[in-house]
C-alpha cells in the first residue's frame, strides 16, 4: 500500500495498464510532454514514448473521433477531455458513434477498450465553464459506461476495470479532490466491478445514496444527522450508467427512506431516474418520499457558488424531512 | 461548361502531387524594433489622437496585467489571463475598426475592450464577480463583455465563437449595417471544428467578417508545431476560398494597416478576410499555469526582446509625439489608479441572491421561483453557512 492522492492513483493506475498493455494508448490535450493540467499523465510520455502518450490538437470532436477509430481497430485508448464543461464538441462522436459502433454493425465492429476520463464537478470557482457534471446527458445514452469515483483507491480499480471493460467507458473524475482526496492505494494491479454500488455505512433509518465529489458532502451531512440519534446507510452508486438498482432496493426495503444527492441540476439530473426506479421497486417500503438533493435549475454560478450547491446542509435537511414525514 | 464540382480543372496527363506547404504565406512588417520604418514600408495614416490612444491602451493593458495577476497571487481575485506580448495585436486591430464593429473576442483580448471604451472600474467589477459587474458575478475572472462598446462577451468553451461571428455579420450585412464583425480566437482554438464550420459558412454566405487569429505560438503547454502541420493558420483561409494576410503580431503599425485593409475588403465586397497575427504568448496561459514546465527561460527571453510597445514608443518619440519623462509619469499614475480601483471593487457587495434565476430565462419560471424560495428559507435557518447572502434576503 501508499498513500496517493487521486492523480496519482489516476497515474499509477495508468502506467500499470500501459505496462500491462502494449495496446493501451493516452492522449489529449495537453496530456504528452506536460502530463495533463492536473498532471494526470505525468512522465507516461517520459517511459512510454511519443506514440503511444501524446498531445493531440485542440479539437474535443478531433479526440473523441481519433478515439473511435483507435478503438476500433483494436487498441485501448484512453483520451482526456480537458474538462467536462468541454466535451460536448465530442457529443456527436460519443452519443452517435461511440456508444452505438457495436450495436449498429450487428457486431461487426465495436470501441469496447476506448475510455474517456474527464475531470467535472464544482469547488474550485470554476463558474459555469469548468464546474459542471454532465453525467445524466450520457446517461441518457445506451452502449455507453459511465463511472465515477469517490477517493483514489476507488480511481484507481474503476479506471483499470474501465480500461478492461469490453465496452465503452466514460469516466467522470471529481477535480475539487484531485489533490484533497489522499489515502492508501495498492500498488499492484486491481478492479473494482463495473456497475456495482457500495455501500460504505451500514444503518437503519435512511438510505442516503451519491457519488463523486458528493460523497464527502453526504457524509458530513451524516454524521450531523447522527448526532440527531438518526441512523444512516450511505451508498456510493460509483457507476451511472449502468447503475446498481439491487443494491440501491435492497438497502431502501430496510431503512424505508432515501436521500439522493447530485452536484448536477435538479431537473434531468439522474437522482430522478434513480427515484422513479426505486419507487417501483421499493414502493410499499417507502415511509416518506424519495429526497432529492441537487443543485438548482441554472447554470452553475460563480460569485453565489455555495447558495447554489447541494451542501451537506441542504442534505442534512432532506435527511431529517425524510425520518419526520 | 458547366462545373458542378466548383473546382477548377487544370488538366494533366502525369500524376503530380501539389505538395502540403506549396502555399507561403508573407508576413507583413512595417516597424522594426529599433523604431525605425522597413526599407520600403510606410506607415499607415495615423492622426496623433489616435496614435497615443493606441499607446495609452497598450500601457495601459500591460499594467492591469501586472497588478492583477499580483492580485491573483494574493488571493484576491481567483484567478487572471495576461495578453504579455501580444498588445499590439488587439489594440492595433481594434483602432482599425469602427466603434460599431462587434468583437467577438476569445479572452486575451483586452487591448481591444480598453481601447473601446471599457472603464477601469468595468474591468475591476468583472473581475471582483461583484454586483456592478456587468455579467452579475456569473463568470470566471476576464470574461468580459458590453453591449454599449459592441463586445460580446466570452464564452470559456474554444472557438465558439467563430462561426458565431459569421452568423453576427451575415445579419449586420442583411440589415444593411456598415460594419463588420471581428473574430479574435488563438492558433491552437483554430483546431476545433468550429474555426472550420464557421470560415466556411462565412466564405460561403459572404458575410462581412475580419478572422483575426492570434497565432501566439502555444495552447497552454501544446507548441504550435505539435497543433498543426502546415503553414500557420492563413493558409487555410486561402482553401476556404477567401483573402488572407499574415502580420507581425508585435508590430503595432502592421497590425493596424492589416486591420484596415481588411474592413476596407469585408465591407466593400462582403466577403470575410482572416489576418493571422504571429506574436507570442510570453506570461503563462494563465494564473493555473507554470510555462516552465514546458518551454525554456532562454526562448522566454528571446521573445521578451521583440517587444511590442517597446518598439512602438520608439517611434511616437522620434515623431516627437511623446516625451519620455512623461511617459514613465504616466505608468506611476496608472498604477495607483489601479490600485485604487482594486481597492474599490474588492469592497462591493456581491450580486444578490436573485441573481441565482435571473437571466436563465426572459422571465424565471415557476420551478426556479420555487427553488429560490426554498433557498432563502434554508439560508435563514443557517444563516452563518451563508455570509455572502444571509443578511440581505429581502
Amino acid at each position: 500500500m501508499a498513500k496517493m492522492n487521486m492523480l496519482q492513483a489516476i497515474n499509477n493506475a495508468l502506467d500499470l495498464a500501459m505496462a500491462k498493455d502494449d495496446s493501451v494508448v493516452c492522449f489529449g490535450e495537453d496530456v504528452g510532454h506536460f502530463g495533463g493540467v492536473f498532471r494526470a499523465t505525468s512522465k507516461l510520455q517520459e517511459k512510454y514514448g511519443k506514440a503511444r502518450c501524446f498531445n493531440t490538437p485542440l479539437t474535443e470532436q478531433g479526440i473523441a473521433g481519433f478515439a473511435n477509430g483507435m478503438a476500433a481497430q483494436g487498441m485501448k485508448p484512453v483520451a482526456e477531455i480537458q474538462f467536462a464543461d468541454y466535451i460536448f464538441p465530442a457529443f456527436d462522436q460519443i452519443v452517435n458513434e461511440t456508444a452505438k459502433f457495436r450495436y449498429r454493425s450487428g457486431n461487426e465492429f465495436n470501441v469496447g477498450g476506448l475510455v474517456f476520463r474527464s475531470p467535472y464537478g464544482g469547488g474550485i470557482a470554476g463558474g459555469h465553464y469548468h464546474s459542471q457534471s454532465p453525467e445524466a446527458y450520457f446517461a441518457h445514452t445506451p452502449g455507453l459506461k459511465v463511472v465515477i469515483p469517490r477517493d483514489p483507491y476507488q480511481a484507481k480499480g474503476l479506471l483499470l476495470a474501465s480500461i478492461a471493460s469490453p465496452d465503452p467507458v466514460i469516466f467522470f473524475e471529481p477535480k475539487k479532490l484531485y489533490r484533497a482526496s489522499v489515502g492508501e492505494v495498492p500498488e499492484e494491479y486491481y478492479e473494482i466491478e463495473l456497475g456495482k454500488a457500495e455501500v460504505t455505512q451500514q444503518g437503519k433509518d435512511v438510505t442516503v445514496l451519491a457519488w463523486g465529489a458528493q460523497m464527502e458532502i453526504v457524509q458530513k451531512a451524516v454524521e450531523m444527522a447522527e448526532k440527531e440519534g438518526v441512523s444512516c446507510e450511505v451508498i456510493d452508486l460509483r457507476s451511472i450508467l449502468p447503475w446498481d438498482a439491487d443494491t440501491v432496493a435492497e438497502s431502501v426495503k430496510k431503512t424505508g427512506r432515501l436521500v439522493i444527492n447530485h452536484e448536477a441540476p435538479l431537473t434531468g439530473g439522474f437522482a430522478g431516474e434513480i427515484a422513479a426506479t426505486i419507487q417501483q421497486m421499493c414502493f410499499l417500503y417507502l415511509e416518506s418520499p424519495i429526497e432529492r438533493v441537487c443543485g438548482m435549475d441554472t447554470p452553475y454560478p460563480l460569485a453565489l457558488e455555495k447558495e447554489y450547491v447541494a451542501d451537506h446542509l441542504k442534505t442534512y435537511e432532506a435527511i431529517m424531512r425524510s425520518v419526520k414525514f | 461548361m458547366t462545373n458542378p464540382n466548383n473546382a477548377t480543372i487544370t488538366t494533366v496527363h502525369t500524376a503530380e502531387f501539389t505538395a502540403g506547404d506549396a502555399l507561403k504565406i508573407p508576413t507583413l512588417r512595417i516597424l522594426r524594433d529599433d523604431g525605425s520604418l522597413y526599407d520600403g514600408a510606410a506607415a499607415p495614416e495615423l492622426d496623433k489622437a489616435t496614435a497615443l490612444k493606441m499607446y495609452d491602451t497598450m500601457v495601459f493593458i500591460r499594467v492591469l496585467d501586472e497588478r492583477m495577476l499580483a492580485a491573483q497571487r494574493q488571493g484576491r481575485i481567483s484567478f487572471y489571463m495576461q495578453c504579455l506580448g501580444e498588445e499590439a495585436t488587439t489594440v492595433g486591430s481594434a483602432a482599425a475598426l469602427d466603434d460599431k464593429d462587434m468583437i467577438m473576442a476569445q479572452y486575451r483580448e483586452q487591448g481591444a475592450l480598453r481601447y473601446r471604451g471599457f472603464t477601469l472600474e468595468q474591468f475591476m467589477n468583472q473581475l471582483f464577480s461583484n454586483e456592478k459587474d456587468l455579467g452579475k458575478g456569473r463568470q470566471m475572472p476576464v470574461h468580459y463583455g458590453s453591449k454599449d462598446i459592441y463586445y460580446m462577451t466570452i464564452s470559456s468553451p474554444l472557438g465558439t465563437q467563430i462561426p458565431q461571428a459569421s452568423g453576427y455579420a451575415y445579419a449586420q450585412k442583411l440589415r444593411g449595417l456598415d460594419n463588420t464583425t471581428i473574430c479574435y480566437f488563438g492558433e491552437g482554438a483554430a483546431s476545433e471544428g468550429d474555426f472550420h464550420a464557421g470560415l466556411n459558412m462565412a466564405a460561403v454566405h459572404k458575410a462581412p467578417v475580419i478572422f483575426f487569429c492570434r497565432n501566439n505560438g502555444y495552447a497552454i503547454s501544446t507548441p504550435a508545431n505539435e497543433q498543426f502541420v502546415g503553414d500557420g493558420i492563413a493558409c487555410r483561409a486561402v482553401g476556404y476560398g477567401m483573402k488572407a494576410l499574415r502580420v507581425d503580431g508585435a508590430d503595432i503599425l502592421a497590425v493596424y494597416q492589416a486591420t484596415q485593409m481588411a474592413r476596407k475588403h469585408a465591407l466593400e465586397h462582403n466577403e470575410p478576410v482572416l489576418i493571422e497575427s504571429i506574436a507570442y504568448r510570453l506570461g503563462a496561459h494563465s494564473s493555473s499555469d507554470d510555462p516552465s514546465g514546458y518551454r525554456s527561460k532562454e526562448e522566454e527571453e528571446k521573445w521578451r526582446q521583440n517587444d511590442p510597445i517597446s518598439r512602438y514608443r520608439l517611434w511616437l518619440i522620434e515623431k516627437g509625439w511623446l516625451d519620455e519623462a512623461d511617459d514613465k509619469a504616466t505608468i506611476e499614475k496608472l498604477r495607483t489608479e489601479i490600485l485604487d480601483a482594486l481597492k474599490v471593487a474588492e469592497k462591493v457587495a456581491k450580486p444578490g441572491i436573485e441573481h441565482l434565476i435571473s437571466d436563465v430565462y426572459a422571465e424565471p419560471i415557476p420551478a426556479l421561483q420555487q427553488q429560490l424560495d426554498e433557498l432563502k428559507a434554508h439560508i435563514r435557518k443557517y444563516p452563518d453557512a451563508y455570509p455572502v447572502t444571509a443578511g440581505r434576503l429581502d
